[in-house]
């Protein structure tokens, strides 16, 4: 791929979400693109999940999770060596700019050409495409969907189907621009035509790049899920193969995947298993006739451990990234991932870009929400997602100076003088009866002089004019009322 | 300081002062479930499953299996199968085909990838592994490749056949790890295979053959 091909870094601000919801609502494409693949990946979920099973395996998968975080450095450490004893090296990385840097060194040194990469959401955290392309070594999507959107220089609205906001048409109409394909809306012949482009692709790959699943502590495993063998064949075909992962992902027990793994595979896709269950243990064996010769693993915080310094927080790292929370999201559904600027959009998003880029970069993003609670109840390791959103709030309108255990990158950025002034007026007047009884009277009485237009409300609605008389003196009045009727 | 150290201190001081969690896993949540009282259940749920998935399944016995794994090349018009040779099973299909008129080309994986790696995506239409065993929960075969059997034998060629002793098939996961020992010793690469491969990337429209085999066939030694 050229220069002039590469995908902009960041596509869009995520300082904008408000801007790009309201563009993203006026897409009736896209309205009908989302709604259509969230209402059937909502019901092949509800299909295979019945609720006698469900609940005490969400329960179980939240035990795994939490274990594993309530131990996390001695987890790491563990996984660590039992991968390094495997043969596997391993990388750690606070920063994006160092991961790029420990895969872009395994590039230099293999003289790499070309990397061939299998889904990994980090990866996208990294830009490690862009990172090496702008080394001039070419990195290519190997998942279907990633493939695609590469193809349009586009990023993921959605963690597990990247290029859910497409139809059939939009893709044929990519292939024949990109690939000069005859134009065909038949979805098998487009499948073919990107697996005989990445075919090629493989057999020539210098690097393989994955993500991981989960990363088992007592074996030293990395576990990949996936359909469509591009994974197995990233991690298998080129002589090295880069794993890339969050700090988060460890479990304790190669058993503890078990459940994890149910959850994951049916939250997500409604599958009671993907095609593949890959667990990577080490490199090639000398008697073996093939797999990379080189395996490494990269370890990234990329603010993770901020959110770990919060125990409410710290939940947020639960997640195995199954996207049910997004699914299941009212306003996911309607605007679709783009508009969210995030690596990782919809509720998760939400509640993890803070810490990854910053609550001043992501200042909407805990309010881009209903707090109807879909987003927890589906969770599948009960992620308390409405009850963080609520938090980051909260920690958004703090006066920035205010002193915390657990400072967050950007707090307060939503923090005005005026609105918390105004705050401090309603406490006065709310705890004071005297206060409280002349301000009823007052708005009452000059009930008619309410403004006719009143921001955004009275786009659609009628303006709000307070009763003639308070709910106290109504209800004084139908008491007194009663008392001399009892008299009488 | 490096940034391993930098993360595990911050990790740490983060936990100051609060103990691990116990470990309270409960197997019976992810096995009882996921129960088959006997070996035609779990047949019978391997079968739905995989099925469910495109995956075609030939029911036969030891005695039967070379014919039909002959027949199903025929009829697909494929003259040449990937199949370790230098295994039982290898050798029992060699020894079958012999003084037969009409037999495909048996051959194997014997050199490193990196000798054969064009031949073996263009030119190999075929394959047959053994498998370590199956899972009737999830309709998935378990796959320890080996010298014998690399990991792109799966993988590669459009068509895979897999070799499945029906009292290999066990009831689920968990109970595979814990009665083989798996976590004594894991393989550099164990799989869980649970149909050919695909992808509905598009439009969530089902389509088979993405990057790996667009066709997956169990042939299912039901008496062994």
């Amino acid at each position: 791929m050229n220069q002039a091909a590469r995908i902009p870094a960041v596509e869009l601000s995520s300082r904008q979400l408000k801007a790009n919801a309201h563009e993203a609502l006026n897409d009736a494409q896209l309205r009908t693109n989302m709604r259509t693949a969230m209402d059937s990946l909502i019901a092949k979920r509800l299909a295979v999940m019945p609720e006698a099973e469900r609940e005490p395996l969400r329960e179980l998968g939240n035990h795994v999770r939490a274990r594993a975080l309530s131990k996390l450095p001695e987890l790491l450490e563990r996984l660590e060596a039992r991968l390094t004893a495997n043969g596997v090296q391993v990388h750690w990385a606070e920063t994006v700019e160092e991961a790029n840097a420990v895969v872009l060194d395994i590039a230099r040194r293999r003289r790499a050409r070309a990397v061939i990469k299998g889904k990994s959401m980090v990866s996208e955290e990294m830009e490690m495409n862009e990172a090496l392309e702008a080394e001039g070594i070419e990195s290519l999507e190997s998942d279907m969907g990633e493939y695609i959107i590469q193809l349009d220089h586009e990023k993921p609205t959605h963690i597990i189907m990247p290029a859910i906001h497409k139809n059939a048409r939009q893709v044929a109409k990519l292939f024949e621009q990109h690939l000069g394909e005859p134009y065909t809306e038949d979805v098998d012949e487009l499948i073919q035509t990107g697996r005989r482009v990445l075919r090629k692709k493989f057999l020539d790959a210098d690097i393989g790049v994955s993500g991981v699943n989960f990363a088992i502590a007592e074996t030293g495993t990395l576990l990949l899920v996936e359909n469509e063998g591009n994974g197995r064949m990233s991690t298998t075909v080129p002589p090295v193969h880069i794993a890339v992962t969050g700090i988060e992902k460890v479990v304790e027990n190669l058993r503890d995947v078990v459940p994890l793994l149910s959850l994951l595979t049916r939250s997500a896709l409604g599958q009671p298993i993907t095609t593949y269950v890959n667990m990577i243990s080490g490199p090639r064996k000398a008697e073996e006739r093939d797999g990379p010769e080189e395996v490494h693993l990269v370890l990234l915080d990329n603010g993770r451990s901020q959110a770990f310094m919060d125990a409410e927080l710290r939940q947020t790292l639960n997640c195995i990234r199954c996207g049910a929370c997004m699914n299941h999201c009212p306003v996911y559904t309607r605007i679709g991932g783009r508009a969210y600027g995030t690596v990782y959009p919809g509720p998760i998003g939400a509640i993890i870009s803070p810490h990854l880029v910053g609550l001043e970069n992501a200042p909407d993003h805990p309010s881009a929400s209903s707090l109807c609670g879909a987003c927890g109840e589906v969770c599948p390791v009960k992620i308390p997602i409405p009850d963080i959103l609520r938090r980051l709030r909260e920690e958004n309108v703090k006066p920035p100076a205010a002193a915390s255990a657990h400072p967050l990158r950007g707090q307060g950025s939503k923090y005005s003088p005026g609105e918390r002034s105004l705050w401090r007026m309603w406490v006065r007047l709310y705890t004071s009866p005297r206060l409280y009884r002349a301000f009823s009277f007052a708005l009452t009485r000059l009930r008619r002089l309410t403004p006719a237009r009143l921001g955004p409300w009275t786009l659609n609605h009628a303006p709000p004019r307070p009763a003639s008389r308070s709910l106290h003196e109504l209800a004084r009045e139908h008491l007194d009322h009663d008392r001399r009727g009892a008299d009488r | 300081m490096s940034a391993r150290e930098r993360i595990l201190a911050k990790l740490r001081s983060g936990l100051a002062g609060s103990i691990p969690r116990p470990d309270d896993f409960e197997p019976a949540v992810v096995t009882e479930p996921w129960r088959y009282p006997d070996r035609a259940a779990r047949i019978e749920r391997l079968v739905e499953l995989m099925s469910a998935v495109q995956t075609r399944f030939e029911r036969t016995t030891r005695a039967d299996w070379p014919t039909r794994v002959l027949d199903l090349l025929e009829a697909r018009g494929i003259d040449r199968l990937l199949v370790a040779t230098g295994m039982a099973h290898g050798a029992r299909l060699a020894a079958h085909i012999e003084g037969l008129a009409k037999a495909p080309s048996l051959f194997a994986y014997d050199r490193p990838i990196e000798a054969w790696k064009s031949e073996l995506f263009d030119s190999v239409p075929a394959s047959l592994t053994t498998t370590r065993g199956a899972i009737a929960a999830t309709g998935s075969l378990i796959l320890w490749p080996s010298a014998d059997e690399p990991r792109l034998m799966s993988l590669v060629p459009p068509l895979h056949i897999a070799l499945l002793e029906a009292s290999r098939i066990q009831d689920n996961l968990h109970e595979v790890i814990e009665t083989e020992g798996w976590a004594a010793g894991m393989p550099t690469n164990a799989l869980l295979i649970s149909g050919p491969s695909k992808t509905a990337d598009i439009e969530q429209v089902l389509a088979y053959g993405a990057h790996g085999p667009a066709e997956l066939v169990v042939v299912l030694l039901e008496d062994a």
